[in-house]
């Protein structure tokens, strides 16, 4: 047994950890995650260049890695930065490319710039059909509907649209500025664009090949360990952060670390941290391997769970500080919380875990 | 053992009721209802449409103006008020420096300060914390030293709610450097145009700027605009302490809180289901609920034990511990309701008369925001650490 990461994924995590540390300290991070794009296309293109997207993926569609653990390290490290450079869109679009259709050369380069435009407005029971329609229309498609909370889907050169035709869910690509195209762009709570996609006769050639529920099956699973790891990261930096509060925060003549509530408090958070680094891993290494939801359910929940323990006890313990702007750690916790709010929160994979375990 | 109230306390809360429903101005209680910004002209018509009918002071002896009601009075016109979505009232002046002033200060200031307060003419501002003094407050350096009929005042305070409003700013400040930390504390009147003053807004995480730092630079305060007694500003600022705590368990403006949350959990859907039809939101609801029927009663114990002539001990720090946990449970499920439509955030749409176009269900964009404002009800007035540290001083004892 061996808990250690791969060589090449240490080194992997710590030129990612450098270059975000240089490249983009968390006020730099700030600056553009509240502003006009959400995301630094200088940041985009320097990780671009040390092939942080490859890691991503396997050497069938041109990577270098693509496992769960090369996913791990790549979020786990996006995640103690705070980076808000759209490597989940790259990833889940790329993933459910893979099933069928070979990944465009650009997702793998970390040079084109991809949305997963799946959720939609309104809500789903299981099995029914998406809102968003596809219609042969002469020699190709016609899409029309809208799409939900889509992840820097301004910036996007191409968005993967789902999408219901008579025979079933298919997926689409859509490019940047096609007719029929309207985004309704806006910031995010913990920093970033997102946008309200909405599609109005867009015009398609042909859907991409392969079993389009399978595609989205791969690309959410890939998403929820990224979004697991990415957690881990965060929540690891504001545990530390706090810790170090904790021995040079004074009052009562003493540093507020010495009182034994807040000690036992930070202890907690510790422990907790730890069991959900643990929950990554197991989802990291059942990735790809038949089971793989169930453990991915069981990242999703605690991280969901986790994360909202260790936001909360940072602030608390950092007390007014903790809840301003100018500290990182603020930030950290507005990630760690938004977190629960992607791709499914706790009770949703507490209830997926149930059902998957049920079935089993 | 009877729960009731009086008839003529259920006659009183009719007639709180019908008040509010003609008086309280559609346009703010949609406001409140809605987690959008109040802004200072909001604030000060509400404070003139209660001071028109004589009830914006509620615990003021009637010498000043206040209305003359008994406490269980005060707690339903307070329970009425939260629920009805009425915006608070700024404590600031009204249940802060007012109650110091009745008890420890000078007629002249009486006379002065309270028709102020009442009528809007000075909007007060509270000047306790300083970088290195919050939960340990009277560690506070900020100094004032005499010369000749005034004071020179240095330092800083922080985390001064809605200052950047304030005509004057209440005090405390250390007027002799050699005595213990509690005895050399005094309690200062500032006025807030004065030459040497600066604020500084601090914006928060949720990227609102309700509180400021206020620097002083050899501010000269007139030795009128002391309170009481040189050096005994630490009875003054303790007994200030247990006004600001009344009415901290917020019962009714949980309440409201609470029927908006069922509201809007009856509303959306998740897989098909609304999501009070979801057992695990529906768990988290109930636990919620039991525990805000629990707090309200427990509320009506102290109030009645108030009532009856008892002095608030560890059960003011109980309520503000309960109060604010379960306040801060409500904005965490009112948020997670929301799914993905708590991620965007656009400020603009927190603002009156936004006329862009609105995204996710009504009120999710004001979700997020809200939940990571009300972090600070387990920080503010004394964290719980420190009401839990009283509880047990009291029931420990050692």
């Amino acid at each position: 047994m061996d808990f250690q990461h791969s060589e090449d994924r240490q080194m992997l995590a710590d030129t990612l950890r450098r270059y975000l540390a240089d490249a983009a300290p968390v006020d730099a991070r700030n600056r553009v995650a509240y502003g006009e794009t959400g995301y630094s296309p200088e940041v985009w293109a320097g990780l671009g260049e040390l092939g942080i997207a490859g890691a991503l993926f396997g050497e069938d569609v041109g990577g270098f890695g693509g496992s769960g653990f090369d996913i791990m390290v790549v979020f786990e490290e996006l995640g103690r930065a705070l980076a808000v450079e759209p490597f989940l869109g790259t990833l889940m679009v790329g993933r459910a490319l893979a099933i069928a259709d070979a990944v465009p050369e650009g997702i793998v380069a970390g040079t084109t710039i991809a949305a997963f435009a799946h959720a939609e407005p309104q809500d789903r029971a299981p099995g029914e059909a998406l809102a968003t329609r596809a219609v042969r229309d002469g020699d190709g498609w016609s899409l029309t509907g809208a799409k939900a909370v889509v992840a820097q889907a301004e910036a996007a050169d191409v968005l993967l649209v789902s999408a219901q035709t008579d025979a079933g869910m298919a997926l689409f690509l859509v490019s940047k500025g096609a007719e029929g195209l309207a985004i309704h762009g806006y910031n995010t709570v913990d920093g970033g664009r997102a946008g309200e996609v909405r599609l109005n006769g867009v015009r398609v050639a042909a859907p991409v090949g392969g079993d389009a529920e399978a595609a989205i099956a791969a690309a959410e699973a890939a998403g929820l360990l990224a979004l697991s790891a990415e957690a881990l990261g965060a929540m690891d930096v504001a545990k530390t952060a706090t810790i170090e509060y904790l021995q040079t925060r004074k009052q009562f003549g003493v540093p507020i670390g010495k009182f034994q509530a807040l000690q036992h408090r930070i202890a907690t958070v510790l422990l907790e941290v730890e069991q959900a680094r643990s929950a990554v891993i197991n989802a990291a290494d059942a990735f790809g391997k038949p089971g793989v939801e169930r453990a991915l359910a069981a990242a999703k929940y605690t991280v969901g769970a986790t994360g909202q323990l260790v936001a909360e006890e940072a602030i608390q313990l950092h007390g007014g500080i903790g809840m301003t702007w100018e500290l990182p750690l603020s930030h950290y916790a507005k990630r760690l919380t938004m977190i629960d709010h992607q791709l499914g929160d706790q009770d949703e994979h507490l209830q997926r875990y149930i059902a998957l375990g049920r079935a089993a | 053992m009877d729960l009731s109230f009086t008839p003529e306390e259920e006659a009183f809360r009719d007639e709180v009721r019908s008040f509010l429903k003609e008086k309280l101005p559609a346009r703010l209680s949609n406001k409140v209802a809605h987690g959008l910004s109040l802004t200072r002209d909001d604030m000060v018509e509400w404070h003139a449409i209660l001071n028109a009918r004589g009830w914006l002071a509620s615990h003021w002896p009637e010498q000043y103006g206040g209305p003359g009601w008994t406490v269980v009075q005060r707690s339903i016109f307070e329970d009425e008020m939260a629920r009805a979505n009425a915006p608070r009232i700024v404590p600031f002046g009204l249940s802060m420096l007012a109650p110091v002033l009745i008890k420890y200060g000078s007629e002249e200031q009486k006379q002065h300060y309270l028709p102020r307060i009442l009528d809007g003419t000075d909007w007060w501002c509270q000047g306790y914390s300083e970088p290195g003094a919050g939960s340990d407050l009277a560690s506070l350096k900020t100094s004032a030293v005499r010369d000749g009929d005034h004071y020179v005042v240095n330092g800083q305070k922080t985390w001064t709610t809605l200052g950047q409003f304030a005509d004057w700013i209440f005090c405390l400040v250390r007027t002799d450097p050699t005595a213990k930390a509690q005895e050399g504390i005094s309690f200062l009147l500032i006025d807030m145009k004065s030459q040497g003053i600066e604020v500084r807004p601090i914006v928060l995480l949720d990227g609102d700027a309700e509180v400021n730092e206020v620097f002083f630079t050899d501010v000269r305060v007139p030795v009128e605009n002391l309170v009481g007694q040189e050096n005994k500003g630490w009875t003054y600022a303790k007994y200030l302490l247990t006004y600001e705590r009344t009415n901290i368990a917020g019962v009714g403006s949980s309440a409201a809180a609470f029927d908006r949350l069922r509201s809007v959990a009856g509303k959306i859907t998740r897989g098909g289901k609304p999501l009070t039809d979801d057992p695990l939101f529906a768990a988290r609801m109930a636990r919620i609920e039991i525990d805000l029927a629990n707090m309200a009663t427990t509320n009506m114990r102290v109030v009645a034990a108030a009532a009856g002539g008892g002095a608030p001990g560890a059960e003011s720090s109980m309520l503000k511990i309960k109060g604010t946990e379960i306040r801060q449970a409500i904005t965490a499920l009112s948020r997670r309701a929301y799914g993905a439509y708590a991620i965007p955030f656009i400020p603009e749409a927190l603002e009156d008369g936004y006329n862009g176009e609105p995204v996710g269900p009504e009120d999710a964009g004001a979700a997020a925001p809200t939940y990571f404002n009300m972090r600070k009800l387990s920080i503010f007035g004394g964290s719980n650490e420190v009401q839990k540290n009283i509880i047990s001083k009291m029931i420990v004892g050692l």
